[in-house]
């Protein structure tokens, strides 16, 4: 075989392998809206799940999703956030700060049926009087655990991509280390923080195996944080495996994808604001 | 002079923050193990890994069909994903042009992003009849009733494959990209075409990186629960064939954890304790030896 046909084959065979990558995922968004969207309508979004959802609407899963969702942001945005400024702007490379990378990724990577697992032994049982045993404010200490690691990073990242003269130029003038961490820098990584957070957001939403374990699975609409509630996650896997009614599975998923993508918009708009912002990398 | 309280103090609650993953890792770690131990401690940790038979409610815990049906699915995804992945990698670090490139990285960003019920609910209604029509038609003299259903390993590799793709195309491809330019400038200026110069300096160059990726696309297999639930078949026994269902570590938590109680959900923990070392052992390994200057950017 000749050189040039031996590179023609192998370049024909790289675009081949993305080609297919990128066939995947037309062909499983494509194929989750078509069956899905048909069925959505604004009854489904307003009522209730009848007979353990086989019937009815996903009201009260949407309503256990924001909630959900809102309380384990607001539990992980600050910390993740507080965490990668220490990281970027109050350390230098040394032995804690290559220990806390190491953790953070080990974090990463446990598998979060086993985070479920410590969330039900530790928030469920030893912690009840505090949490209301599997309830939303359960839900939300486990899933904090899993997306702390994913939040720090991408700030991390937000936050090395702000060029050094932006804090030299505020220290030069007299600002002190602190202010110029919380009026110059912030501000400027703002776009891609933000970015980190809808990143979290996805995770969350998307987020099964743990809640399985912690946030009790209830069909009714959850009256405070320490109500037992399902996302619409679970409420697609328990509608699936439990009832086989897949018309409202789909109907479900095609929700769930329809969030994703936006949110996928959102932060590459928000990089992109970031990106303008420092100046293009 | 001394500074004033929010440059002394503020500090010190921002590396509160970034304490926290050491701490969390530490209670998971802790509390799994807390809660695994009387029953690993009874049965004996070898009778548990390597017993052939889970009979809860015989109080008989063995968990060699949940090992082996994990390893059976971890390697079947590597098998097609690891392939595809590098290969998109490849095509991303080297070849693609760049308004190309641009949207192939989109993609995958979104199929990283994509919950994983939604793979589940493609695999049980694609993935699985086609398997399902494959055993039938084509190898239906040689498969027992069982393995005909279309739920089974290589449903669940071909649903795994597709989710651990992202891991793997994203850190080959930080692997391919981190190469010095040296090395290809060097090959091109001896009049070595393109993908020898990929195959043989390339490739090997980033060889650290890419392993890194699959350990950690192998680890994301190997905790996987709902796509895995929802495809595999969920069967307690020793795999026969690659259509036969079979359970996963991960699956047997989600399955059971829900109605468990006393030995039954210490058992649970046990198999928690289990994928717990395996992980941190894996992941332990791509990042120490083999993902060395994989993150620095």
């Amino acid at each position: 075989m000749s050189i040039k046909l031996k590179e023609r084959l192998a370049e024909g065979f790289v675009w081949g392998a993305a080609l297919l990558t990128v066939a995947i995922l037309v062909l499983i968004v494509g194929y989750i809206l078509v069956q899905g969207l048909g069925k959505l309508s604004l009854s489904f979004f307003l009522e209730n799940p009848r007979r353990m959802g086989s019937e009815g609407g996903i009201l009260s899963p949407l309503i256990g999703t924001i909630f959900f969702t809102l309380l384990t942001m607001s539990l992980a945005t600050p910390v993740g956030v507080g965490a990668a400024i220490y990281l970027t702007e109050f350390t230098r490379e040394g032995p804690l700060v290559r220990v806390i990378r190491f953790f953070t990724d080990a974090l990463a990577g446990i598998p979060s049926i086993v985070i479920g697992l410590f969330g039900f032994a530790f928030f469920v049982v030893l912690l009840r009087p505090l949490t209301g045993g599997w309830s939303i404010l359960t839900g939300s200490l486990t899933a904090f655990c899993m997306i702390l690691p994913t939040i720090v990073r991408v700030s991390e990242e937000a936050l090395h991509s702000i060029p050094q003269s932006f804090r030299e130029g505020s220290l030069a003038l007299g600002v002190s280390k602190w202010d110029t961490v919380i009026h110059v820098v912030l501000p400027s990584a703002f776009p891609g923080i933000l970015t980190a957070s809808l990143l979290g957001v996805g995770r969350v939403i998307g987020e099964t195996a743990a809640l399985l374990l912690t946030l009790g699975g209830s069909l009714l609409v959850p009256k405070s944080v320490f109500s037992p509630a399902r996302t619409l996650s679970m409420h697609l896997y328990l509608v699936a495996m439990e009832t086989g009614e897949f018309s409202v599975a789909f109907a479900t998923a095609a929700v769930l994808v329809l969030v994703i993508l936006l949110l996928n918009l959102a932060g590459y708009y928000l990089l992109r604001r970031l990106m303008a912002r420092v100046g293009g990398a | 002079m001394s500074l004033p309280v929010k440059e002394r103090f503020y500090p010190k609650l921002l590396m509160l923050c970034a304490l926290t993953s050491i701490l969390v890792v530490v209670l998971v770690g802790f509390f799994v193990f807390l809660q695994g131990y009387p029953l690993l401690a009874k049965k004996g940790f070898f009778s548990f890994l390597f017993g052939m038979n889970w009979l809860p409610g015989e109080g008989t815990f063995g968990i060699l069909p949940m090992v082996a049906g994990t390893l059976a699915v971890t390697f079947g995804s590597l098998l097609i994903g690891v392939p595809l992945g590098v290969t998109t990698a490849i095509f991303l670090a080297e070849y693609a042009p760049k308004t190309i490139a641009f949207w192939t990285r989109r993609s995958v960003e979104l199929l990283a992003g994509i919950p994983s019920v939604v793979y589940g609910l493609f695999g049980m209604t694609i993935i699985v009849p086609a398997v399902r029509f494959a055993a039938v038609n084509w190898f239906g003299d040689l498969l027992s009733p069982e393995m005909k259903t279309g739920f089974g390993i290589v449903a669940a590799s071909l649903v795994l494959a597709i989710m651990i793709l992202p891991t793997i195309v994203n850190i080959s491809e930080d692997a391919l990209r981190a190469v010095p330019h040296e090395y290809k400038e060097g090959s091109y200026a001896l009049g070595v075409p393109r993908w020898q110069t990929i195959f043989y300096n390339q490739l090997p160059a980033a060889r650290a990186g890419i392993t890194a990726g699959i350990v950690l696309g192998m680890g994301r297999a190997i905790g996987e629960t709902m796509a895995i639930l929802m495809v595999a078949g969920n069967a307690p026994a020793l795999p026969r064939s690659i259509f036969s269902p079979v359970r996963t570590l991960s699956g047997n938590i989600g399955l059971e954890m829900a109605y468990a109680s006393g030995d039954h959900a210490q058992a649970l923990f046990a198999t928690g304790v289990v994928l717990f070392l395996v992980i941190m052992l894996l992941n332990g390994f791509a990042l120490l030896v083999a993902g060395k200057g994989v993150r620095a950017r």
